[in-house]
């Protein structure tokens, strides 16, 4: 065996056993299943105390140097330590936005200054961050985001509103889509971005309840709030560049992200489990042949996702399109998500009328939750149908719709 | 809890060379105006062709040095079997390739010697499975009995492929009530056994041949101790076969819906603006991948070996995947392509024709999921 692939497996088992020794037991409250769905101060206690607990064991933020918290170490050995959090189904590394879109982006664009003063802080859970792109008026059409941003001697005085603002109101900083030029010819050069604090006056963020009844986001309100310029990443007018670039990291299409374990999994095999005392016509649901054929439907696609991902490190199988895989990847998996997980509630009988709160709900209700927040994957960063645009024109090449 | 699943996939540099010459192969010997001629002709396709595919040893890919091939493993075959998909090359090759491996995996010492050279070598054989339309019903009708020490066949076969032009056949049959595995050859057919089947994909070539009354030495039998695990072993290979040939079709299928999506104008817009057309190909896209991720998965796992079930289920979830996808993506070929779509001179019409052609070959969809569910389910 070769030198380094003895170094892995070895990672693979300390990373293994640390997680088997450190995993938490009952909390005694339901945890979050993605880092969309903190809604409550002790939620989110217990998840900064966990995230710092997994930084100081090594396990996140492997990839970034060591001058910035990071441990300097190549891609693979993260993606190894985020293989067995998930195998073990700890809870998640809740800081989302900071270890995996701001901080690849700072790692990626930003100043030493900015490396500095941010990035090790993200890493420990000491600062929050959070994501001001979507406005209540701009969903999928981020390029016309109003929100502005005033110049005003070393200030920027900003003014407008941002929607479905994860940890809006835990957060000590935002990456900010805002308007510095409402006058150009193309609305995308109007556009700047900033590492903005969220502790200054004018700034307030109201909790939005979802279809699930739960919290986990915000609508944030800008009413001439003042922010320093040194704020400001990059020029003025680059910011709709930055903000894409902030997209590949949030969807997966690039690397760099401290950890991308920021949800625990739901897989087939949880659903075959729930299922296996149901009942359907008096017989074992299982037994039904409609219900088989669509349940091998349904692990074919979850073992395609696998496969897939897979074969997108061998570049003489991806020669076709060769960035279809990481393109489609985000679509593919939230829809997959999405649709099993309705399933799931489908195959309950009677009881999947039932939701979280009664006692003889399945699982707690776990399904019928899980189902509702699946939709913060399939809108949030982009919905399913902009995914399928950007597919169609970058990957076939399809003129823009 | 469900079965570990298996996610092994892996490519040697040597498969990428394979892959990339059979690709470019193709592409400049089968051009669709070509493939159009031999739809109009006897066999099917060009001898010549044929010749050349001897010199650059892929009729004896998956054969053994020892018997004069270029012994590679069956999952090598995978993409020369797809890039035949994609230009819609259609040749024996895929007759050859089972008879090869029923052979190498049921074959006595004496056969192997005898016929492998030969395959690698040129000659023209195929496989004789079918008895009905019924690929989900194992028990064989085609019998054979012994009289005077000779073995006596009765019955006929169904889709035997390029029967036309073979020159040995390799029939499954019954015989001591076990399946047993027969070589019959061409002269031992009576002058009318081959009646040609007018098939739906016509860049193939199918046949009824009726072996009754055939006679062959007992010394024709393939190994009775390996027959029963190699027949089944041949529908999996066949339906690894056939789902990478429909990976490359889809792909094919794709590429001209793309094309005409960029170039076609309505209401002075290029139609593929339009999500209505643009969406479903992107699915179209999604499911080839996933088509592709499945196949070259099974190649990764498949060796000489018996299949175990882990290769099993990577051959029907790749045949139930892929021919899925040929079928909506010839299907939306079709529709895209507006009233063009509808002629024959469109090659919309070659894909699906070749997509309803390829669900039904060694079991269609359903019948590989249903197998598939006691294997992940129970």
């Amino acid at each position: 065996m070769a030198e380094g692939q003895k170094d892995l497996q070895e990672f693979r088992a300390e990373v293994s056993a640390w997680m088997k020794a450190n995993k938490p037991v009952a909390t005694g409250f339901l945890l979050p299943q993605t880092f969309m769905e903190v809604g409550s101060e002790e939620q989110l206690d217990f998840l900064r105390k966990w995230q710092r607990k997994v930084y100081d064991a090594g396990y996140i933020g492997i990839t970034w140097p060591e001058e910035y918290g990071g441990r300097g170490l190549p891609a693979v050995y993260q993606q190894i330590a985020d293989q067995e959090m998930a195998r073990h189904r700890v809870p998640i590394m809740f800081n989302v936005i900071g270890l995996g879109w701001a901080g690849p982006l700072i790692l990626k664009d930003g100043t030493d200054a900015e490396k500095q003063k941010y990035l090790k802080r993200i890493l420990t859970g000491e600062d929050i961050w959070c994501q001001g792109f979507s406005e209540p008026d701009h969903g999928s059409d981020l390029g016309n985001a109003q929100t502005s941003a005033v110049r005003e001697g070393d200030e920027y005085i900003i003014n407008g509103s941002k929607i479905w603002t994860t940890f809006g109101n835990y957060s000590k900083y935002m990456i900010l889509l805002a308007r510095t030029n409402s006058e150009t010819e193309r609305k995308y050069d109007g556009l700047s971005f900033f590492l903005s604090p969220m502790d200054v006056p004018g700034i307030t963020a109201t909790p939005i309840k979802k279809i699930s009844g739960e919290y986990g986001f915000t609508e944030t309100f800008f009413d001439n709030a003042r922010i320093p310029v040194s704020c400001l990443m990059g020029e003025e007018g680059q910011g709709w560049r930055v903000a894409m670039q902030t997209l590949q990291f949030e969807r997966s299409a690039e690397g760099g992200q401290a950890t991308q374990y920021n949800s625990t999994r739901v897989t087939m095999d949880d659903l075959l489990l729930s299922l296996r005392n149901t009942h359907r016509d008096g017989q074992p649901l299982l037994e039904d042949p409609i219900v088989r054929d669509n349940l091998v439907k349904f692990l074919m696609e979850e073992k395609a996702l696998g496969l897939s991902a897979a074969r997108s490190q061998i570049p003489a199988l991806c020669s076709d399109y060769p960035f279809a895989i990481p393109l489609s990847h985000k679509i593919r998996v939230t829809e997959f998500a999405r649709r099993m997980r309705q399933y799931g509630i489908s195959l309950q009988g009677a009881k999947g009328g039932l939701y979280v709160g009664d006692a003889d709900a399945v699982e707690g209700g776990f399904w019928q939750r899980s189902y509702f927040n699946s939709f913060s994957s399939t809108i949030g960063g982009g919905t399913s149908q902009i995914q399928a645009n950007i597919i169609g024109e970058r990957v076939l090449g399809l003129p823009k719709s | 809890m469900t079965r570990e699943m298996n996610y092994a996939l892996s490519f040697s540099d040597e498969q990428a060379m394979i892959m990339k010459a059979a690709r470019e192969f193709c592409r400049k010997q089968s051009p669709i105006t070509a493939v159009r001629e031999w739809v109009e002709t006897e066999n099917g396709f060009d001898g010549k062709l044929w010749d050349k595919m001897v010199e650059l040893g892929w009729l004896g890919a998956a054969i053994p040095e020892e018997f004069g091939g270029v012994g590679l493993e069956i999952g090598s075959v995978v993409s020369i079997a797809e890039n035949m998909g994609r230009y819609m090359f259609s040749t024996p090759f895929f007759s050859i390739t089972l008879v090869a491996q029923a052979i190498l995996r049921a074959g006595t010492e004496a056969q192997k010697k005898s016929w492998l050279p030969k395959i690698a070598d040129g000659t023209i054989a195929t496989i004789a499975l079918l008895d009905n339309e019924d690929w989900g019903n194992d028990d064989i009708t085609c019998s054979t009995t012994e009289e005077n020490g000779k073995l006596v066949l009765k019955g006929a076969k169904w889709f035997v492929t390029d029967a036309g032009v073979s020159e040995f056949f390799i029939v499954s049959t019954k015989y001591q009530n076990t399946p047993a595995l027969v070589i019959v050859t061409r002269e031992q057919l009576a002058e009318d056994a081959c009646t040609r089947q007018t098939l739906i994909d016509e860049t193939k070539r199918a046949f009824k041949v009726d072996f009754s009354g055939v006679r062959v030495e007992k010394s024709e039998l393939l190994d009775p101790a390996a027959s029963e695990a190699t027949l089944r072993d041949l529908k999996l290979i066949g339906a690894l076969l056939v789902a990478a040939e429909a990976t490359g079709s889809a792909a094919a299928a794709l590429d001209t819906i793309v094309d005409y999506l960029k170039n076609r104008k309505q209401f002075d817009k290029l139609i593929g603006s339009y999500q209505a057309l643009k969406h479903p190909t992107v699915e179209v896209l999604n499911q080839t991948e996933n088509s592709r991720s499945f196949v070259y998965h099974a190649a990764t796992i498949l060796g000489e070996a018996p299949l175990d079930t882990d290769m099993e289920i990577a051959c029907r979830m790749a045949k139930a995947q892929a021919t899925e996808t040929l079928l909506f993506a010839g299907d939306r070929a079709v529709q895209f392509h507006g009233g063009m779509g509808f002629t024959y001179e469109c090659d919309a019409q070659l894909y699906i024709r070749r997509a309803q052609w390829s669900q039904q070959q060694f079991g269609d969809a359903y019948h590989h999921r249903k197998r598939l569910a006691p294997l992940l389910l129970d």
